[in-house]
């Protein structure tokens, strides 16, 4: 292994000539690594929506779907593309199966929290109103929650970008695939560009997500 | 011979229970390189969130050091350092003990914050000095979160602590790598087997500790289930 020569002087931490020739892999591998993740967080909350609704009515959904999302979270990410590879293969579909896995139970446990906030006596007034189930739901409860459901969407995605970058070792790490090219060349620039990319990215998706956030529920300004 | 039962004969083969590359040193490397980090993080992390709690200052910084930990692709900062520092396990623990100090510093503040004020006034008015306050009413009654955040770590520092083979260190990681390269998928398989295990059982474990470790007045005062430790995975 020659990946020992570190802080050689003859390879500065950014490379101007190489970034400038290389443009269209780097965004090649960041159109990657964003596509991954909006398709991770859509799809968790597609599955975490329904199910939280579902448990924050049913006390056995809840326990038993927080549970069993739980043990998902808690297996590393490397070891969930481990084993799931003999089954679904090195393909992209590999990866979204752990990541959107991942987003459910953060999410799941923000639809629920803010689901179980919304006062008692808001529903009883909707129901005194004459709302009927469906339309209380879709036209009180969910609007109430919708803060604590966007935050849940900011950490699942900031989280995401950043697990992303270990897809490599299936093929699809996006811009992990600039980092896995800096430690084999031992070349700094790629390393340095798909790091500095990746949190970029991270934290522009959690600022567009808070002002998306200060729009869509004007009414909830803390926390 | 079905797959899982060739993963099984591998994880059962004595084979595989001795030497460098045998389950138990890699074990003894990843829980090494996991409870150095773990430690050293907590050391740092813990007085900087209880100090912050304790005198409700920087609460922004306290909460948001995890959205920034949070944002920082894990793999990235390992192979970071080991282009800075090279190889061995120093780098990999240093890179392992920044991943863990978010969660310790934001939950602890957070579970100081959660104090309730007026206990902490009675303990004033009785007498208690800052430390005392602190060590004595504060820190046990927070006690549940920190735990949690604690936990947090520790889960999250075993997870990414398998990156370590990708940069060649040890660890249970190696079978993961090694298995992708050789494409021993029978390797990758049980490695995997045993990394996930080892994750749940780090949780399990100091989930009990936290709750032996719980005073017994709050266990008493049957509260609803305690807040949770703000969701945070690097790896």
């Amino acid at each position: 292994m020659t990946a020992g020569l570190f802080l050689d002087a003859s390879d500065p931490w950014v490379d101007w000539s190489w970034l400038s020739s290389h443009v269209p892999t780097v965004l090649a591998d960041l159109q990657q690594h964003v596509v991954l993740t909006v398709i991770a967080v859509v799809g968790g909350l597609v599955i975490a929506l329904p199910l939280g609704v579902a448990a924050h009515r049913l006390t056995p959904v809840r326990l038993s779907s927080l549970g069993a999302f739980g043990v998902f979270y808690t297996i590393p990410s490397l070891a969930l593309f481990a084993l799931l590879v003999p089954y679904t293969g090195i393909t992209e579909v590999t990866a979204e199966i752990a990541l959107i896995g991942y987003n459910v139970l953060i999410l799941l446990r923000n639809v629920i929290v803010g689901l179980d906030e919304v006062p008692a006596d808001v529903l009883d007034a909707a129901d005194g109103m004459g709302y009927r189930p469906r339309a209380r739901l879709l036209q009180v409860e969910l609007p109430l929650a919708l803060p604590a459901i966007i935050a849940g969407v900011r950490v699942a995605t900031v989280s995401t970008i950043g697990i992303v970058t270990i897809a490599w070792v299936i093929g699809v790490g996006g811009l992990g695939e600039l980092i896995l090219q800096g430690y084999i060349e031992s070349f700094h620039t790629p390393l340095v560009v798909g790091s500095v990319l990746c949190v970029a990215l991270a934290l522009l998706a959690d600022v567009s997500l808070a002002t998306a956030r200060r729009k869509a529920v004007p009414w909830a300004r803390t926390a | 011979m079905d797959f899982l039962g060739r993963v099984l004969a591998w994880l059962t083969d004595p084979a595989h229970w001795s030497g460098t590359d045998g389950i138990p040193t890699r074990l003894g490397e990843h829980l090494h390189l996991s409870v150095e980090a773990v430690a050293i993080g907590a050391a740092i992390a813990l007085p900087i969130g209880i100090a912050l709690g304790h005198y409700g200052r920087l609460g922004n910084l306290a909460i948001s050091v995890s959205n920034l930990g949070r944002a920082l692709p894990s793999y990235g900062i390992l192979v970071t350092a080991f282009q800075v520092f090279g190889l061995g396990d120093a780098p990999i623990i240093l890179a392992l003990t920044a991943l863990a100090i978010p969660p310790m510093v934001t939950n602890s503040y957070v579970a100081l914050r959660e104090v309730d004020p007026d206990i902490r006034e009675a303990a004033r008015g009785m007498g208690y000095r800052e430390l005392p306050l602190v060590l004595r009413i504060e820190v046990p009654l927070a006690v549940p979160l920190i735990m949690a955040g604690i936990r947090t770590s520790a889960v999250q520092v075993v997870a990414t602590a398998t990156l370590a083979a990708a940069i060649a260190g040890g660890g249970l990681g190696r079978y993961i790598i090694d298995g992708f390269a050789q494409q021993d998928y029978v390797k990758l398989f049980a490695g995997a087997v045993l990394v996930g295990a080892l994750a749940l059982l780090t949780d399990g474990s100091l989930s009990l500790l936290e709750r032996v470790l719980m005073p017994r007045g709050i266990r008493m005062r049957k509260a609803p289930v305690t807040r949770q430790a703000t969701a945070f995975k690097t790896a």
